[in-house]
């Protein structure tokens, strides 16, 4: 299990990750038959160069997999991701490493739960945020049991 | 300036929902996807290290529900043909229950907003959908909120 972070050490500002991840052709195959989604242009280089693509493209989806894993490493095991959104902005390839970031911008609490909100982002090699997005993750607290 | 394809008589159609599908959550269709991302937590990966959690078991990563399709109900766009093409905007996700090995979730889609606006190239129009992913003890588990882009 990754370290468990509790809402009296995480302050406005504090970063999440990075999380690297060097998505390959093959991966982009794994993905294609564990979601099912079939769209030509993230296996098929003819097909997306075809459709005026600069090559086969990663699935949106699996981006937001990899921020959805930065977000869940973030919470541990007791905590509980509330609330995931990503926008697809930019489009990324396979065989170039992508880096997923984020950062707290909000902590509060709801319902009796510690909750922090934060921006999160995938970016490219070059560092252009391709997709950003947000997320409200549930931190456990020291003083008492679970999220 | 109007809209060209999203009028007034098209965004009747908000509130249809496509029908309902039914998927029974293997513990291998959860690894399969854990391992296809690329995320070795155990919690998505090991059924053992689970058990010891306060889940009590495997659970589903947060974009598992993408292996859960359901129909989309049908809408019409008149105006907008074939020579359209689409693109995924993103997806907006909440989460207030687990979904775990063993559950049977039932998938429905829901359109939810229809929107246009005039891009470079024509109009574009912004298809809002709400997928819902309720447990076999009703409890809504997982909603996603997504937009398709077709210009």
């Amino acid at each position: 299990m990754a370290k468990q972070h509790y809402i009296e050490d995480i302050e406005v500002g504090a970063e999440i990750g990075p999380l690297q991840k060097d998505p390959t052709t093959q991966q982009l195959v794994k993905y294609a038959g564990a979601s099912g989604d079939f769209y030509q242009i993230h296996y098929d280089k003819d097909f997306a160069l075809a459709n005026k693509l600069p090559g086969v493209i990663l699935h949106g989806a699996l981006k937001n997999a990899f921020l959805g894993q930065l977000v869940t490493d973030f919470a541990g095991e007791h905590g509980w991701v509330r609330k995931l959104s990503v926008q697809y902005r930019g489009m990324d390839q396979p065989g170039s490493k992508v880096i997923c970031r984020g950062k707290v911008i909000k902590k509060y609490s709801e319902h009796g739960h510690h909750m922090v909100d934060c921006e999160i982002w995938l970016e490219n090699a070059k560092g252009e945020k391709t997709t950003p997005g947000s997320a409200t993750v549930i931190l456990p607290s020291r003083h008492s049991s679970a999220a | 300036m109007a809209n060209k394809i999203v009028t007034e008589e098209t965004r009747k159609q908000i509130g249809k929902t496509g029908e309902i599908r039914t998927y029974d959550v293997e513990r291998g269709a959860i690894r399969r996807f854990a391992e296809a991302i690329g995320d070795a937590n155990p919690l998505f990966n090991d059924e053992r290290e689970a058990r010891k959690t306060r889940f009590g078991g495997m659970i589903a990563p947060p974009t598992f529900c993408r292996s859960m399709g359901s129909p989309i109900p049908g809408i019409e766009l008149p105006g907008m043909g074939k020579e359209f093409r689409g693109l995924d905007g993103g997806s907006d996700w909440e989460y207030f229950h687990p979904i775990r090995v063993g559950d049977r979730i039932s998938v429905q889609t829901k359109l939810v907003d229809l929107r246009e606006s005039e891009g470079r190239l024509g109009p574009m129009v912004f298809i809002t959908m709400e997928t819902t992913y309720t447990n076999q003890f009703g409890e809504v588990c997982v909603t996603q909120r997504s937009t398709a882009i077709r210009y």
